[in-house]
C-alpha cells in the first residue's frame, strides 16, 4: 500500500479570513513576530500502489474534488510503502 | 408547469421552496430525492439552501457529485430554468454551471438579515417581472457567501449581462457586490439570498414573489408561442 499526502491550500490571490483570526490569537499568545498564517486542508489517501493509474488517479481525485481551481491549489508526495 | 426542489442531504430551504410554488404561485412541485437520476417531466429545476453535508470539504463540493447531478446538467442543457439558492448557489459553481466560487465572508461571520439588492438585469427569464435596477428586500443567511471570480471572469459576466442582481452594500466582500449571477444563455440562475422568504408581506417583504411569477410567466410565454 501507498500513503498519499495531499496538501490543499488557497490560492495568494484568495482571502483567508479564518487564517486572519488564528493570526489575531497568535498575536494575543505573544507572538507579534508571525507575519501571516494560512490555513489549508490536509488529506491521507491510502491506496494500492502498484495500479499503474495511481498518479492521474489522485490528480484526477485532486481536481474533481478535494481542491476547487477557481480558488485553490493543491500538492501531493507519495510515502514509500515500508514508511507507511 | 412542474417545478422539482433537490432535496440533498442538509438541505434545509426546500419545504419553503416547495410552498413558494405551491402557494406562491399555485403551481404542481415535488421534491427529488438527491439519489434519482432522472428529471424527466419535470419544467424547472430548484436547488434549496442549507448545508448540504453538512459544508464537509467546501459548501456544495460534495453535493456536485450525487446521483440527481447529471440530471440537473442536462435541464440546464436543454435550456430549462435552474435555479440555486445560497447553498445551491454553492453547488452550481461546483459543477461548473456558474463560474467563481462562493468563499467565507470577508468579516467571519455568518450574516442573517434582510438586505436591499438592485435588480442588474430584468431580462432574464428570473426576473422579467422585475423593473429596470429595481431595488428589493430579500433575506440573505450565509457564512460563504462571499462572491470571487477573477477579473476577466468578471469582465466576461458584465459583458454578457449575466449579473443578475448586486448587493446596495458591502456585506460580505463579495467581488463587485455580486449577489447573483446567471450563467451565459441566462437559463440558470445562482443567487445567495433567498426569495422562497420573501414572499408574504407578513413576514417583512414580499419582493421574492416575482422571481417565481417571472419563472412561470416566461413558461408559459414559450408554451404558447
Amino acid at each position: 500500500m501507498t500513503l498519499v499526502k495531499v496538501y490543499v491550500t488557497y490560492k495568494k490571490s484568495i482571502l483567508d479570513p479564518q487564517g486572519e483570526a488564528v493570526k489575531k490569537a497568535v498575536h494575543g499568545m505573544g507572538f507579534n513576530d508571525v507575519q501571516d498564517i494560512r490555513m489549508g486542508k490536509y488529506f491521507e489517501i491510502t491506496v494500492d500502489g502498484d495500479s499503474p493509474t495511481v498518479k492521474e488517479d489522485i490528480e484526477k481525485i485532486c481536481d474533481d474534488l478535494l481542491a476547487n481551481p477557481n480558488m485553490e491549489t493543491y500538492r501531493y508526495e507519495f510515502v514509500q510503502s515500508e514508511e507507511v | 408547469m412542474k417545478f422539482a426542489v433537490v432535496v440533498f442531504p442538509g438541505s434545509n430551504c426546500d419545504k419553503d421552496l416547495y410552498f413558494a410554488i405551491k402557494d406562491g404561485i399555485n403551481e404542481e412541485v415535488e421534491l427529488v430525492n438527491f439519489q434519482e437520476t432522472s428529471l424527466s417531466g419535470f419544467d424547472a429545476v430548484l436547488i434549496p439552501g442549507g448545508f448540504s453535508y453538512g459544508d464537509y470539504l467546501r459548501s456544495g463540493a460534495i453535493a456536485g457529485h450525487a446521483p440527481i447531478i447529471p440530471a440537473i446538467k442536462q435541464m440546464a442543457a436543454e435550456g430549462k430554468p435552474v435555479l440555486g439558492i445560497c447553498n445551491g448557489f454553492q453547488i452550481l459553481t461546483e459543477i461548473g454551471l456558474l463560474p467563481g466560487a462562493l468563499i467565507k465572508n470577508n468579516h467571519n461571520r455568518f450574516i442573517c438579515e434582510t438586505v436591499s439588492l438592485q435588480v442588474i438585469n430584468n431580462q432574464t427569464q428570473f426576473t422579467s417581472e422585475y423593473s429596470a435596477n429595481q431595488v428589493i428586500d430579500i433575506p440573505v443567511a450565509h457564512g460563504e457567501g462571499n462572491y470571487y471570480c477573477d477579473e476577466q471572469t468578471l469582465n466576461e459576466l458584465k459583458q454578457n449581462d449575466q449579473i443578475a442582481f448586486k448587493y446596495q452594500s458591502d456585506i460580505n466582500g463579495s467581488v463587485d457586490q455580486i449577489a447573483g449571477i446567471t450563467n451565459k444563455e441566462k437559463n440558470v440562475l445562482g443567487m445567495m439570498p433567498h426569495p422562497e422568504r420573501a414572499l408574504e408581506t407578513l413576514v417583512g417583504s414580499d419582493d421574492g414573489l416575482k422571481m417565481f411569477q417571472s419563472i412561470l410567466k416566461n413558461h408559459m410565454d414559450r408554451v404558447n408561442q
